[in-house]
């Protein structure tokens, strides 16, 4: 028993003493908030009105949370909280640099938006389903892959994220959904046991789990232990989630088959925490290896990026379309990866960035689009334009933010990534970068000319039955657009901030004194 | 699995197990036990009532929903996580209480709090699978 | 031990690997519970087997003693264990309802998400 002890014991070689400043605790409230709210949802599960109440004022807070934690995190650099108070690296260290305050904070954005547009797109078998608590259950386990400082607990939130984005895409069980989420499911399972092997090899490398106690021990271990192979198995695992050229069938597989909203949340999401998780490892864990490894990563870029924008070119269902358009977006940030230093990295969090919005706001358009032209098929869209000018308003900058065109947020993070991959003399880099921005952009413009502009075919002269206008479904898509706008005109903040990340990701200097601010227990 | 015996032994073993998982559950504290293996005790036993008696007997038992009481488990924990935000120390720290309970000292923890949140999560959740499968095997 | 433990692990990724390779969703799925194992054995066998001696650090000394396996990476794969075993779970209940719904488990023959002659988009305007 722990019974009360008179006996002095000098608890500061194990414990945390001093006591812990109430703005600490921004790291770990976004995760507590999502959880805990999930949980009541699902206590509610039954009262069907009460879902959004709690779900959208949740959502906010997240939000004013996460910016809240990327101001401290801008203005005071990294920080710290360890669970338990036990002193890192034997706690669980949630850390928060720049470039996870970031990803947070835009995922939280998407997320809104996304349950926004839920609120009408989700019928209530869908949230009889449990739609709302399994959205906050993805939004802890995406804030925590973000979040986190420990290298175990991000497989324990990659898994957490995975298992509420099987629900989700299994939502209603329609017989393609169940085709669509076997594939899935198996493969992702597949990617996250494979990122655990990569955790044990670690464990027994390195004999800790802590990131920062792993990046400043990596220059010490690089010439003795087989990093390189380390290094290769994590970016098989991590690659797998983000869905890059030789593993990423299972995306075009399984994101067309779930509802709307549910694809847009995915694309936006699930693919960058992939990205991130690569970046977090490769670039501020094991720079040396990634240095060594680079061409592998390149050559995958480059051909992620060019097979999904040739996929794009060839698919005639909408959603499909979409699905190839995430793969080629994470060409592109594979290639920052792969080109390095502050500038390549920057680049590829920029992209990263602009990606989740640009490619959830693509998810809902498609959805919008479908739902007013009444099918998914090329073949049968037309005329959208003379029904809902705004949508189509909406589609022309999200398709040329997509395709990376001026004057929106696209444009920006491919000039960086272009410019970087020219300094370092990747010139074949930059091609692959302008031939997938070219042949996406012929995609996009092919579906923006068949869906929106032409004449309604003859044979679908009746409109489908729409349902009218509400603004739960324009307003996501109108501030996702308004988003696109803001970051493409005014590109300075962002892409000041994302240098900052990649800066610190490079010399995680900061970092690794948030976590030992006395140079830690040796 | 209507039989005579087992609708007779039924209601004695739940309990019994019950019980034990409460046991087993405040066990956890400093010996081998816990929330989880409780939990898992506990659906056992809900499962093994609704063998015999059918699933909405089971149902009717529980009250609440067992998704509910998941879900209340892991609002338990999250918030035994939290409560030590009022005393300046991070996230998960164990806060310990000795209130006097008829001249024993009864050491009282948020860990305790957030065991019993697992155990609830457990029960719950095993329990909706178990009940959810037997009700499938019905029809 | 070790030796013939990792011998038994590269047998286990074997067999599961060559089950993954089937078409056939039910063996997909053994090859898959195979595989979790393999791993939670790897990284059991990586944290040193011992018998029953308890980690803990002796008087005078910062580390366990080279006789104690080390009691992180058990820690680990009770966690993975739980994890793999609810995934496993899941997965069998979704092969089940593939099986009802698509009534096959050949995988070359689900193509409900992907079917097999979808239209080309329209090549003129």
């Amino acid at each position: 028993m722990a019974a009360p002890t008179t006996a002095p014991i000098d608890l500061s070689a194990a414990l945390v003493m001093a006591p812990t400043p109430l703005a600490d605790w921004l790291v770990i409230a976004p995760m507590g908030l999502m959880i805990g709210l999930g949980a009541i949802l699902v206590m509610v599960r039954h009262r069907l009105h009460l879902h959004g109440w709690i779900a959208i004022p949740g959502l906010v807070a997240l939000v004013l949370l996460d910016a809240m934690l990327l101001w401290r995190v801008a203005q005071h650099g990294p920080f710290t909280m360890t669970a338990g108070r036990w002193l890192p690296p034997f706690g669980i260290s949630f850390t928060a640099d720049l470039l996870g305050a970031l990803m947070a904070l835009v995922s939280a954005l998407v997320a809104l938006a996304a349950g926004i547009y839920a609120l009408r797109d989700i019928d209530s078998t869908g949230r009889r389903y449990g739609f709302f608590p399994l959205l906050m259950m993805l939004m802890a386990g995406v804030t925590g892959a973000f979040l986190t400082g420990d290298i175990f607990n991000l497989y324990v939130w990659f898994e957490i994220l995975l298992i509420s984005s099987f629900g989700l895409l299994i939502l209603g069980s329609e017989r393609q959904q169940i085709d669509g989420a076997l594939k899935y499911a198996i493969l992702n399972l597949m990617a996250t046991t494979l990122f655990l092997i990569s955790v044990g090899y670690l464990y027994a490398i390195f004999g800790t789990l802590n990131m920062a106690d792993i990046a400043r021990q990596a220059d010490a271990h690089s010439g003795t232990a087989p990093l390189v192979t380390l290094s290769a198995l994590f970016i098989l695992a991590f690659a797998m989630k983000a869905a890059a050229f030789p593993v990423n069938f299972w995306l075009p597989a399984s994101y067309h088959t779930p509802r709307v909203v549910v694809a847009a949340l995915f694309g936006g999401l699930l693919t960058k925490v992939g990205v991130y998780a690569l970046m977090r490892v490769m670039v501020m864990l094991f720079p040396l290896q990634r240095e060594e490894l680079s061409f592998v990563i390149a050559v995958s870029a480059a051909l992620t990026m060019v097979v999904g924008a040739l996929g794009a070119l060839g698919q005639n269902d909408l959603r499909r379309m979409a699905g190839f358009a995430v793969i080629a977006g994470i060409g592109n940030v594979m290639a920052g990866v792969a080109i390095g230093g502050t500038a390549g990295v920057g680049g590829a969090i920029l992209y990263a960035l602009h990606s989740i919005i640009a490619m959830t706001a693509l998810y809902l358009l498609v959805g919008e689009a479908a739902r007013i032209g009444g099918s998914w098929s090329l073949q049968t869209l037309g005329g959208i334009y003379r029904q809902a000018p705004w949508i189509t308003a909406a589609a022309f900058v999200i398709f040329l933010a997509t395709a990376g065109l001026p004057p929106f947020s696209g444009l920006w993070p491919k000039i960086v990534l272009l410019k970087a991959a020219l300094d370092i003399g990747a010139w074949w880099l930059s091609a692959a970068i302008l031939i997938s921005a070219f042949l996406l952009t012929i995609a996009l413009g092919r579906v923006f000319l068949l869906a929106f502009w032409r004449p309604r075919p003859a044979e679908m002269a009746v409109a489908a039955p729409s349902s009218p206008e509400a603004w739960q479904r324009t307003a996501p898509l109108a501030g996702l657009v308004a988003l696109l706008f803001f970051f493409g005109l005014f590109p300075e903040i962002p892409v000041s901030l994302s240098q900052g990340a990649a800066a610190s990701l490079a010399d995680p200097t900061a970092y690794i004194q948030s976590v030992f601010p006395t140079g830690g227990a040796e | 699995m209507n039989t005579i015996i087992l609708r007779t032994v039924a209601p004695p073993i739940t309990a019994l197990m019950l019980v034990f998982s409460v046991f087993v559950l405040l066990r956890g504290h400093n010996e081998p036990g816990g929330g989880f293996i409780g939990g898992l005790i506990a659906a056992s036993a809900l499962a093994i009532y609704g063998i015999a008696y059918g699933v909405a007997a089971v149902r009717r038992a529980i009250y609440f929903h067992p998704m509910a009481l998941a879900g209340f488990g892991l609002l338990l924990a999250t918030v035994s996580g939290f409560l030590s935000v009022f005393v300046n120390v991070p996230f998960m720290t164990g806060l310990w209480i000795y209130p006097s309970l008829f001249g024993v000292e009864v050491p009282l923890a948020t860990v305790i709090s957030f065991d019993v949140g697992v155990y609830f999560v457990v029960v719950g959740a095993i329990a909706s699978i178990a009940l959810a499968l037997e009700e499938r095997e019905s029809d | 031990m070790e030796t013939l433990f990792s011998v038994l692990i590269g047998v286990f990724f074997s067999v599961a690997i060559y089950l993954m390779q089937s078409k056939y969703s039910v063996r997909i799925l053994l090859g898959i519970a195979i595989f979790g194992n393999a791993v939670n054995l790897l990284l059991f066998t990586a944290g040193r087997i011992t018998r029953e001696i308890p980690p803990i650090i002796l008087p005078g000394s910062d580390i366990l003693p080279m006789t104690t396996a080390n009691p992180l990476p058990q820690a680990l794969i009770l966690t993975a264990i739980v994890i793999s075993f609810s995934f496993f779970c899941f997965l069998l209940v979704l092969t089940y309802r593939g099986y009802q719904e698509l009534g096959t488990d050949n995988t070359d023959e689900m193509r409900l998400a992907e079917p097999k002659n979808e239209p080309l988009p329209p090549l003129g305007y």
